[in-house]
């Protein structure tokens, strides 16, 4: 049984923290020239024009392959892109899921000429992505996705509605998983295929979602007899299943796992002073501990990436403690500034950041595989399953 | 209890296998079995690790003698092996060939003090000596006017009260007034007090992450075997998110803790800079691995019902030295307050470059 849970103490190698000071330099820059404003937690997170600069940099499909227009640089160099980039809440939803998921996805799946096509236009931040997993009446229980690819001549024809599709407003393609055969009695996973749907075309209506906070992020996506080309299939048709769980390492791993609250942090330390009584200090002492704790682990998993190593079942350990972690940090700091000072000086920015991080909080351990679905997958690893 | 290339984890684990197997030795009914293992580790050259060659010990590398005491966790070791290391290091730093047997160190907590007085004799009382009553000698870290020096004194001079931790090992207060020592060295440049205290605590740190690898492999285990309502209670899910969650625990206890010892192992061979880099890392472990040692600890309790709760079956056995081993070195709150204050007063803005610098 796999209850030697080892998290080697990977460092950062040298090239990486030289990596830092770039990033770190870049947004400094972007952040003076007023291109995203680092406090403005609640802005929608999608710019094009900056997309286009971070891949100008080099900083999208980082490890990829040259051929493809990559730079075959390590994880662990991404690992300090990625983390530098949320803390500093740049504006990376334009690339991020396809730099993140499906970049290695249609390199792993798609045909040679989509490929050539996709891959540079997402290395260069023109092309971004949305994932069309979730329905109505399929979300942890993904495999009982029901919107149809039916065959036809020289494609499928789609039918279904996809919802709390992240993006798919500005998106340029979904990697999207539809029925392409009934579920069969010995695996009711069989059955379904991703493709390559390319957005805004007759056939595809994008109705918003708003969510609890008045943001527009998610979506309802309808597919009313949308051709896709056959060359569109990712992989074997009615095995998705197969393909969807080799790169769960890399999606649950990532700094983006536990850092999406951090901006509570700073200000928090900030609303208690330099000098905070035993309990702030206690408090802050904790939250640091935990959070440098988890950010070691992910470390160590970037490196097992790096490595060739599969991790998966670190991967989702890390994104459990972590999406928790995110998930608790308002309330620990809203308890922890209960008694500061009546004006500290950044009390109105610590209560408009901990105010849209608490409503925020509860997404955190919902998107991308609930708290419950983790857990599953963890009691798989440790053979109880 | 991992499958390594590791020569001295191998080493390791087999000695405690063979000698300190949780079930034989609760079973067993005296503590006559403590000698013969305490026999083996010393003949392998385990328990003088980190002393170096030179000095009749083994010289091994400090994440090595980390790696060793995650091992003895994982057994729920009660003798004085932790301690055994540390007295090692601290004189093999001032070219002190230790002796045999079994050694503890002093002080364990941050506001106990030891003087050298004028006349060469010792004055202090230090509380919570782990394994005083069994050591033969005592490595202290105390201080002559305001510097450090590490000296040796023989146990038997010294007056040591009676007293058991949590776990039932020996913990005692000890009083080493008018006693001299057989060796006084000035501590090395860089070395003091806080070096101790943080080895010390990157120790217990990994004792406790070997004791949660145990408490998980033991829990699991018991899950797929005990039934209930017709079917092993691992089949339950409340009892799989449970284990779940204790895995959480175990992995952020093995990240932290070999972290922190990976971390010590820079500062000493830079010669001795405990900065504020390495702070973080040790108090982190001492903290993460603590609150892991309390969550991971009350949920195998919960996993096995009422047999967990007997003196018969093993658990306690690790449950009882996680309890014991989180209080030695710094608690976590102690830590937490040392860390966030820190972090208070180096300011908001410095936070995450701390953070990013590990
Ligand atoms: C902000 C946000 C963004 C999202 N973005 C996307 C996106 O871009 N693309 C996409 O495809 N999806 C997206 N999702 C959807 C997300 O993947 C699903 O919400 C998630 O998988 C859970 O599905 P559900 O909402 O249908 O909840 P349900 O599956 O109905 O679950 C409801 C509750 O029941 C629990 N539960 C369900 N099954 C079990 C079980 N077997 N055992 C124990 N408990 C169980 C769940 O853990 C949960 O607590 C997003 C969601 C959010 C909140």
């Amino acid at each position: 049984m796999s209850t030697a849970i080892q998290f080697d103490p990977i460092r950062l190698p040298s090239e990486a923290e030289a990596l830092r000071k770039e990033v770190r330099a870049f947004l400094q820059d972007e952040i003076a020239a007023g291109t995203f404003d680092p406090n403005a937690v609640a802005a929608s997170g999608f710019n094009r024009e900056f997309s286009r600069k971070v891949g100008a940099k080099g900083w999208i499909g980082l490890t990829w392959p040259k051929k493809f227009g990559g730079q075959e640089r390590s994880f662990l160099e991404r690992y300090v892109v990625t983390e530098e980039f949320r803390v500093a809440n740049a504006p990376v939803r334009g690339h991020f899921t396809a730099d993140r998921q499906s970049g290695p996805t249609i390199m792993k799946y798609a045909q040679d000429h989509i490929k050539d096509d996709v891959l540079p236009r997402i290395i260069r931040g023109e092309c971004s992505f949305c994932i069309g997993m979730s329905e109505p009446n399929s979300g942890s229980d993904l495999f009982a996705a029901s919107t149809r690819a039916t065959k036809t001549d020289g494609g499928w024809l789609i039918n279904g509605t996809k919802i709390w599709t992240s993006g798919a407003h500005n998106s340029d393609y979904m990697i999207g998983l539809f029925r392409t055969s009934p579920s069969t009695k010995e695996n009711r996973r069989h059955g379904l295929t991703q493709f390559l749907v390319k957005m805004g075309q007759p056939g595809i209506t994008v109705n918003p979602v708003v969510q609890m906070t008045g943001i527009h992020e998610f979506n309802e996506v309808v597919f009313e007899n949308l051709f896709i080309a056959d060359d569109h299939v990712f992989g074997e048709i009615d095995m998705a299943w197969k393909q969807a769980t080799s790169e769960l390492a890399y999606e649950r791993s990532g700094p983006e796992r536990f850092l999406e609250t951090f901006y509570v942090l700073p200000e928090l330390v900030r609303v208690l002073g330099n000098k905070p009584d035993t309990r702030g200090a206690e408090g802050i002492g904790r939250l640091v501990a935990q959070l440098h704790t988890m950010r070691r682990m992910s470390v160590s998993v970037n490196g097992m990436l790096q490595a060739g190593k599969e991790p998966t079942l670190q991967g989702s350990l890390v994104k459990n403690l972590g999406t928790l972690w995110e998930q608790s940090l308002p309330s620990k700091a809203r308890d922890l500034a209960a008694f500061s000072e009546a004006d500290p000086g950044n009390r109105a920015t610590f209560e408009e950041l901990l105010q849209f991080a608490t409503m925020i909080a509860p997404k955190l351990t919902i998107q991308g595989g609930t708290t419950e679905v983790l857990r599953g997958i963890i009691a798989r690893g440790l053979d109880l399953r | 209890m991992s499958d390594s290339d590791n020569i001295i984890v191998d080493t390791t684990t087999r000695i405690f296998q063979d000698l300190c197997d949780p079930q034989t030795v609760n079973n067993a009914a005296d503590d006559s079995w403590k000698q013969p293992l305490w026999d083996a580790l010393e003949e392998s050259g385990l328990t003088l690790a980190w002393v170096s060659d030179e000095l009749g010990g083994a010289g091994v590398d400090i994440t090595d003698g980390f790696d060793i005491l995650r091992v003895s966790g994982s057994f729920a070791s009660p003798v004085p092996l932790g301690e055994t290391l540390l007295a090692g290091w601290l004189l093999s730093r001032v070219g002190v060939q230790p002796p045999t047997g079994m050694m503890t160190v002093a002080p364990q907590r941050a506001d106990d003090r030891v003087t050298l007085g004028a006349d060469g004799a010792l004055s202090g009382t230090v509380r919570q000596i782990p394994f005083a009553a069994n050591a033969g000698h005592i490595a202290i870290l105390a201080h002559a006017g305001d510097a450090p020096v590490i000296a040796l004194v023989a146990a038997s001079d010294c007056a040591i009260a009676e007293g058991l931790n949590i776990a039932g090992d020996n913990q005692n207060t000890v009083t080493f007034d008018g006693v001299t020592p057989s060796v006084v060295k000035p501590a090395p440049d860089g070395l003091d007090a806080r070096s101790l205290y943080m080895m010390g605590a990157a120790a217990r740190s990994a004792q406790m992450a070997g004791a949660l690898e145990s408490a998980l492999q033991i829990s699991v285990a018991y899950a797929q075997e005990r039934v209930a309502f017709g079917r092993p209670i691992g089949k339950f899910q409340a009892v799989q998110h449970n284990l779940a969650e204790l895995g959480c625990e175990v992995a952020a206890s093995a990240a932290a803790s070999s972290s922190a010892a990976d971390a010590l192992q820079t500062a000493l061979r830079k010669g001795d800079v405990f900065d504020q880099q390495i702070f973080l890392e040790v108090a982190a472990a001492k903290i993460r691995v603590g609150e892991a040692a309390g969550k991971g600890a009350a949920i195998a309790h919960q996993a096995h019902g009422a047999i967990g709760f007997t003196k018969e079956h093993i658990l306690n056995r690790f449950t009882r030295r996680l309890w014991a081993w989180r209080d030695d070195f710094g608690g976590e709150s102690a830590w937490a307050v040392e860390l966030g204050a820190m972090v208070a007063a180096n300011g908001a803005d410095e936070l995450w470059p701390l953070l990013a610098s590990r």
